[in-house]
């Protein structure tokens, strides 16, 4: 998946932090690693991360994009760094499912933009989506956001030219670990953790709550039978439409649910 | 226009603007006769949140609109919250307002220290960035990761996480934090609320570019607190008003080159920000708070853009000190459960907050079933859109008379504001 070439040269590896259409929460949680923050700059040469510093320079052995590709000009864009970057890692939702603003692409986009805009002519966007429809990805980070050790565990792997160690299993197993009692089972609450990947370590469940899906589909998913779990639980189809159309209704995994 | 005006005009333009949160641009002509045009330009993709909130519940519109901003997320939260629940007529209780400010400040210390410390201090000390700026300053650098971890494990602690907390929910929450989490970061308050003096020396001893040009101040006001989660909407012009009002006072309209809308009062800029809450509020900082605003020469009222960088730092203080007061004086109940809400008839409901870079509007129309029929929202960045592009014209010129570089100058005014700007798109009304 990582291409790591180049990786182990003498001189720093040269870093980029991209954002398109998102939050800036991803960045945000990269910069939430406040304790090892001094040593990555030690180790990494940041030479394009505009929220940051002002420097624009191409060609990257490692790019972080944050954010979804939704107007001509991010596309061209991604191309351009897809065609710069040694390794490019998509960091977050939106850069993968087009996370909560893919929710419009349920709509025809006219329709939405007229809601919002009096004047549609200026926009130029479409519809919302991963930066992986558009070209090839070597590593994706899911949540809304990453947490800061997933990202801090894509970096420590990259230094060392191996395989990142990420979860593809579900918040079940992290809340098992934290010895939480099942919110779906014994509480009766339409949790999202059996189809949603781990990573956050089940804050929400640990929290008193259910989970709401914010690292995208885990592998293997099997949201047709969580759905019918749901409905169980007296769900409406409603309800049911926007549990699974929120942080990935737009992913092969949850569009047939989030489609009904 | 002749060749000969056309080369006396001056310009500057920044196409992407470093060490702001977004994409934006700023586009200033200054020509031979004096006259000046400015364009803060947002060229942040829009994405259509009032459009998608329309039929969405009323129990995930905050999960919803924490993903507007990922600096403010959590005043989006309690402004969508409140909003909500104003509509519903629920009425929070003591321990879950006490536990929502507790969440903010935490949001204000963090977005305030990153703002102060990695995208302002490079400018006034001669760097491109706080990374180059650790080789030189590594005590400053890391006061300011210090601080701003301080603020994120207090909003996680809170909140369950810093960035798009989740424990926060329609009628309260859904868990308090543990005491020793709460005891073990008092701690850390305080160390840092004794270390932050140098913080106020440091950001005393800079030499600011100065503005003269009166506008209006723009905050929510509170009779018992510094206002952060609610209060009436206030001005320096005499505004005083509950916030379902806000938009009588307060209009917008779409600007061609931009994809944010501005916003105007009685068709004039207005300013949103720490300076507004520091001039309006002055009187409910706490004693220290006060005196580091004494000691930063903050002369109050004060209309003077630049002079937000200094009430950002008092707000600093005066978080630190407010956190320590309310973990002071919380009885945890931790049986207390999110009040249910009930729906049933239409309603609308709309709440004001102070995001850490100003104020911040929500407002919902809900039908019977809870589900919402329109969206309203109107970040802070917005709201000083057009002021930003009223301060960039006073200043170009100004810098340019003087044989100073109008580009660094305009540049370091927009990150006075601390703009957000991915907050900033999509700011409309639903018609």
């Amino acid at each position: 998946m990582m291409r790591l070439d180049g990786m182990t040269s003498k001189t720093k590896p040269r870093v980029a932090v991209y954002k398109f259409t998102g939050c800036a929460g991803c960045q945000m949680e990269l910069l939430r690693l406040e304790d090892e923050l001094l040593d990555i700059v030690g180790k990494l040469d940041f030479v394009y991360f505009m929220m940051v510093q002002n420097r624009e320079e191409l060609r990257y052995d490692i790019c972080f994009v944050e954010g979804s590709i939704s107007t001509p000009r991010e596309l061209e864009e991604i191309k351009m760094i897809r065609s710069q970057t040694k390794t490019l890692i998509a960091l977050g939702d939106c850069a993968i499912t087009g996370c909560i603003p893919s929710i419009r692409n349920w709509f025809p986009q006219s329709e939405a933009e007229k809601m919002v805009y009096k004047d549609t002519l200026p926009l130029r966007s479409f519809k919302t989506s991963g930066i992986w429809e558009y070209v090839p990805v070597d590593l994706m980070l899911p949540g809304c956001p990453p947490h800061k050790e997933m990202i801090l565990e894509a970096i420590k792997s990259s230094l060392m030219g191996i395989r990142p160690d990420l979860r593809m299993h579900p918040v079940c197993v992290e809340c098992k670990l934290r010895e939480n009692v099942c919110i779906l089972t014994s509480l009766g609450k339409p949790c999202m953790g059996p189809v949603t990947r781990a990573g956050c370590g089940a804050i929400c469940p640990t929290y008193g709550r259910e989970c709401e899906g914010c690292y995208g589909p885990m592998s293997d998913a099997n949201p047709a039978s969580l759905a019918s779990e749901f409905r169980k639980l007296g769900i409406g189809p409603d309800d049911l439409v926007r549990k699974f159309r929120k942080y990935a209704g737009t992913s092969k995994e949850f569009k047939e649910v989030a489609g009904i | 226009m002749s060749v000969k005006d056309e080369q006396s005009k001056k310009k500057v333009e920044v196409r992407y603007v470093a060490r702001v949160e977004g994409q934006g641009a700023i586009n200033v002509k200054v020509s031979s006769s004096g006259s000046t045009s400015a364009q803060f330009a947002v060229f942040e993709p829009i994405r259509l949140f009032e459009a998608f909130l329309v039929g969405r519940k009323y129990n995930e519109v905050h999960e919803l609109t924490s993903r507007i901003c990922g600096i403010c997320p959590i005043a989006h939260q309690i402004a969508a919250l409140r909003a909500v629940e104003n509509a519903l007529r629920i009425v929070v209780t003591p321990q879950t307002r006490a536990l929502r400010r507790l969440l903010a400040l935490g949001g204000w210390i963090q977005s305030h220290t990153l703002s102060l410390y990695f995208l302002t201090a490079p400018d006034y000390l001669g760097f491109d960035s706080a990374i180059s700026m650790a080789s030189r300053y590594e005590d400053v650098v890391k006061q300011g990761l210090r601080l701003k971890k301080l603020g994120n494990d207090l909003s996680e602690i809170v909140g369950g996480r810093a960035i798009h907390p989740i424990s926060a929910v329609v009628g309260g929450f859904t868990k308090a934090p543990a005491k020793e989490e709460l005891a073990e970061i008092r701690k850390r308050l305080k160390k840092e609320k004794e270390d932050i003096w140098s913080a106020v020396e440091l950001f005393s001893g800079f030499n600011y570019p100065e503005i003269d040009r009166k506008t209006e101040l723009v905050a929510i006001s509170n009779d018992e607190e510094y206002a952060v989660n609610e209060g009436r909407l206030r001005s320096s012009s005499g505004i005083d008003s509950p916030e379902q009002d806000y938009r009588i006072h307060v209009q917008e309209k779409e600007v061609g080159y931009s994809n944010t809308k501005s916003s105007l009062i009685k068709g004039n800029d207005f300013m949103v920000g720490p300076l507004a809450r520091v001039s309006l509020n002055n009187e409910k900082l706490t004693p220290d708070a006060k005196k580091a605003a004494k000691h930063l020469g903050l002369d109050l009222p004060c209309y003077d853009p630049f002079a937000n960088i200094k009430a950002r730092v008092v707000e600093v203080v005066y978080a630190l000190d407010e956190s320590i007061r309310i973990i002071d004086t919380l009885k945890l109940d931790f049986s207390e459960q999110p009040i249910q809400a009930e729906v049933g008839t239409p309603c609308e409901g709309a709440a004001l907050t102070e995001a850490p870079r100003g104020l911040l509007y929500h407002w919902y129309k809900l039908d019977r079933s809870g589900v919402v029929q329109k969206a309203d929202i109107v970040p802070p960045t917005a709201h000083n859109s057009t002021s930003i592009e009223a301060s960039l014209c006073a200043l170009a010129p100004k810098l340019i008379e003087k044989g100073q570089d109008p580009t660094l100058g305009c540049e370091m005014l927009v990150r006075a504001y601390d703009p957000c700007i991915s907050c900033s798109v999509h700011v409309a009304r639903v018609k």
